[in-house]
């Protein structure tokens, strides 16, 4: 072999151990969820004594009220917590882009909540819904409150795992939203004063407009992750009472484990994977559009 | 159009102190050029003029209104900024049309403002376009037309042309010549760039560390600098500054120094002999202009290091005993590098500065 062409392998030499570990650890997993959507199968069973039921598993949960539910926990979860998140996350950021004594440590304390394990999160957060010895119960009653059901409640429970995951989230937000507000051209902004325009203004007609391609980013991210949301819930409330918290992962999870159908568990994952391959696809081409038209401007520029 | 008169004026950032007390008058519809080496404080001066930076002491008046603590939109001023400063997600059209729409001007009207301001710029064809799509030239243009759709009463230009290449500067630097006559406004304008300032302003304020070194027109700060720094900053190429001492000789003073012996102006022997502190020891200073080949019976004799070809004039490198002094002639009279010539220098434009205080006698 002449070096020339020993020099065009050798990427694809330096690739081969990450592809195969993806090949073993990602590929192959997946193809096995998929297969297995289309058996009817018992954990008792190899997958080689599962029966092959085709397409069933996948059409008889579009029947199945309880995973109907928890679909639409999960699209009413994932709903709030960003819509929550994204209006804190670039609030704060707005009100924390300036120079102050102590930002710096300041905003170190406001992301720190995203550095905690999720387990942690929902077992802080437990101790706290306590509804006996819990803080916010215990300041209640001392202020001459009711206490309140956090978590033995089907809408406070829904509540309230949306406010963990909010404390939890919305430093992710802030700290995107921040670095695109401190990325913002300054003599802009300072144009837009001199023009006339009000705090309000400027953020409304300036600020905003200028961080919007950061803001979807984020968002589409946040989506994701939301969809993705297991442990705090799952240390929380379990999924109950009923099935009021009950997401998908939680849903899968138990399908899986309890239920003992390991088919119908693999095709509702592969529901949820089409689900957020499809959000990923958008913000690949959101990020996709983008580039092109800066490319494009580009181009006019240069003949201009 | 208001008179605009910076009373005592300081600025500070922290501990440092960017402005001394500074007092300074812009009369009405002037041309203002503020110009001076960078970190001169000439554009703090500008930013805080435009309300971008408070005042630490001082004040500032629009005829006899103080304005200090108004923000830039009830100062009624419009600015163009070195980078352009356009607002990137909004169209050309969208850009200057901006302060119109926040002020909830009729439709109609702001049509109408845009279109014509385009017109006179010549940016028409570019309404629709974002500014990315725009050359630096053109981003420059829409700065502008921004500005001048606002109608605003006082214009300020931070450095607008320093990021254009040298061809697109000299052809706006025209235009805004042009436009200088055509409107009716004042106008202060921020530059380092000491052709900019020549050729732009009425009336020029040279500034060092915060301080006004001198101000006037251009054809004043040139002929009678009052101080080395405006001599040398003023003027391309710079000022030779050369140390000399005087010496009487019957009756009549000459300034001496290695290798040159050269009488003094009358007008300036005058002004020597005024002084009584006895000074003997000068800097000259000689403009590369002053120097060239007639005889005028005050001679320099100078050896030709480097000839820099420049079109229709050269600039040669030349030495007189160890100190270098720059000679500009035309182009037509041509210099062997390495040969030693005799030059006449013009005697009425020789100056004469104090090497202590370093202000011009």
């Amino acid at each position: 072999m002449t070096t020339a062409r020993a020099n065009r392998f050798t990427p694809y030499l330096f690739l081969a151990p990450a592809a195969l570990i993806l090949a073993v650890a990602l590929m192959y997993p997946i193809g096995y969820m998929v297969y297995a959507s289309f058996l009817d199968w018992n954990p008792s069973q190899t997958i080689g004594e599962a029966e092959w039921v085709g397409l069933r598993n996948y059409v008889n949960l579009w029947s199945d009220a309880a995973f109907l539910e928890s679909l639409g926990v999960t699209l009413s979860f994932t709903a709030v917590v960003v819509v929550i998140e994204m209006i804190l996350g670039v609030g704060l950021a707005l009100l924390l882009d300036r120079e102050l004594r102590g930002m710096a440590v300041l905003r170190t304390l406001f992301i720190l909540p995203m550095m905690i394990a999720p387990i942690v999160v929902g077992l802080m957060w437990r101790y706290m819904y306590h509804p006996t010895v819990g803080i916010f119960n215990r300041t209640l009653k001392s202020l001459g409150f009711e206490p309140i059901p956090w978590l033995s409640d089907g809408s406070w429970a829904f509540a309230s795992v949306v406010i963990a995951d909010v404390w939890q989230w919305t430093p992710f937000i802030f700290i995107l939203s921040l670095a695109a507000l401190q990325s913002m051209p300054r003599s802009a902004l300072e144009a837009a004063r001199i023009d006339g325009a009000t705090g309000w203004q400027i953020t409304l007609f300036i600020k905003l407009p200028l961080m919007m391609p950061v803001l979807i980013v984020t968002a589409l991210l946040r989506l994701i992750d939301s969809f993705k949301v297991l442990e705090v819930i799952l240390v929380l409330t379990n999924g109950g009472p009923g099935l009021s918290t009950e997401i998908m992962s939680l849903r899968i999870s138990r399908t899986a484990s309890e239920f003992r159908e390991l088919g119908v568990a693999a095709a509702m994952s592969n529901y949820l994977l089409i689900l957020l391959m499809l959000i990923t696809m958008a913000m690949f081409t959101y990020t996709k559009i983008q580039e092109r038209r800066t490319a494009a401007q580009r181009a006019a520029s240069e003949e201009a | 159009m208001p008179r605009i008169v910076f009373d005592k004026v300081e600025k500070s950032f922290g501990s440092v102190n960017v402005l001394p007390p500074l007092d300074l008058t812009f009369e009405t519809g002037e041309f203002t050029v503020l110009v001076g080496p960078s970190g001169c404080g000439k554009s703090t001066t500008l930013r805080i003029l435009a309300g971008l930076e408070t005042v630490s002491g001082g004040e500032i008046y629009f005829d006899d209104r103080p304005i200090s603590k108004l923000e830039p939109k009830q100062r009624d001023i419009a600015m163009v900024f070195q980078d352009y400063a356009l607002y990137p997600h909004m169209n050309i059209a969208q850009n200057m049309s901006f302060a119109l729409r926040l002020g909830k001007r009729p439709k109609s009207e702001i049509t109408a403002k845009v279109n014509e301001v385009a017109e006179t710029l010549n940016i028409r064809h570019l309404l629709d376009r974002k500014p990315a799509e725009l050359s630096g030239g053109q981003r420059q243009r829409v700065a502008m037309g921004r500005a001048l759709t606002r109608d605003a009463s006082t214009f300020l230009f931070d450095e607008p042309l320093s990021n254009l290449d040298a061809k697109l500067r000299a052809k706006m630097r025209t235009e805004l010549a042009e436009m200088r006559e055509a409107l009716d406004k004042n106008m202060v304008y921020v530059t380092h760039d000491q052709v900019e300032a020549m050729t732009l302003g009425e009336r020029i304020v040279v500034m060092k560390d915060g301080v006004v070194q001198q101000q006037g027109s251009p054809e004043e700060l040139f002929k009678r600098p009052v101080n080395m720094f405006v001599a040398g900053f003023l003027g391309s190429p710079t000022t030779n500054f050369i140390a000399g001492h005087l010496t009487e000789a019957d009756g009549a003073l000459r300034v001496q120094g290695t290798g040159f012996d050269l009488p003094l102006a009358p007008e300036l022997a005058a002004r020597v002999r005024d002084r009584s502190d006895g000074l003997r020891d000068v800097v000259v200073g000689i403009r590369p202009s002053s120097i060239g080949l007639e005889p005028t019976g005050a001679q320099l004799e100078l050896t030709t290091k480097v000839s820099e070809y420049l079109g229709s004039q050269s600039v040669l490198v030349t030495h007189c005993g160890d100190q270098e002094i720059l000679v500009e002639l035309e182009s037509s009279d041509r210099i062997q590098t390495g040969s030693t010539l005799s030059y006449g220098v013009n005697l009425s434009e020789l100056m004469l500065f104090d090497p202590k205080t370093e202000q011009r006698i």
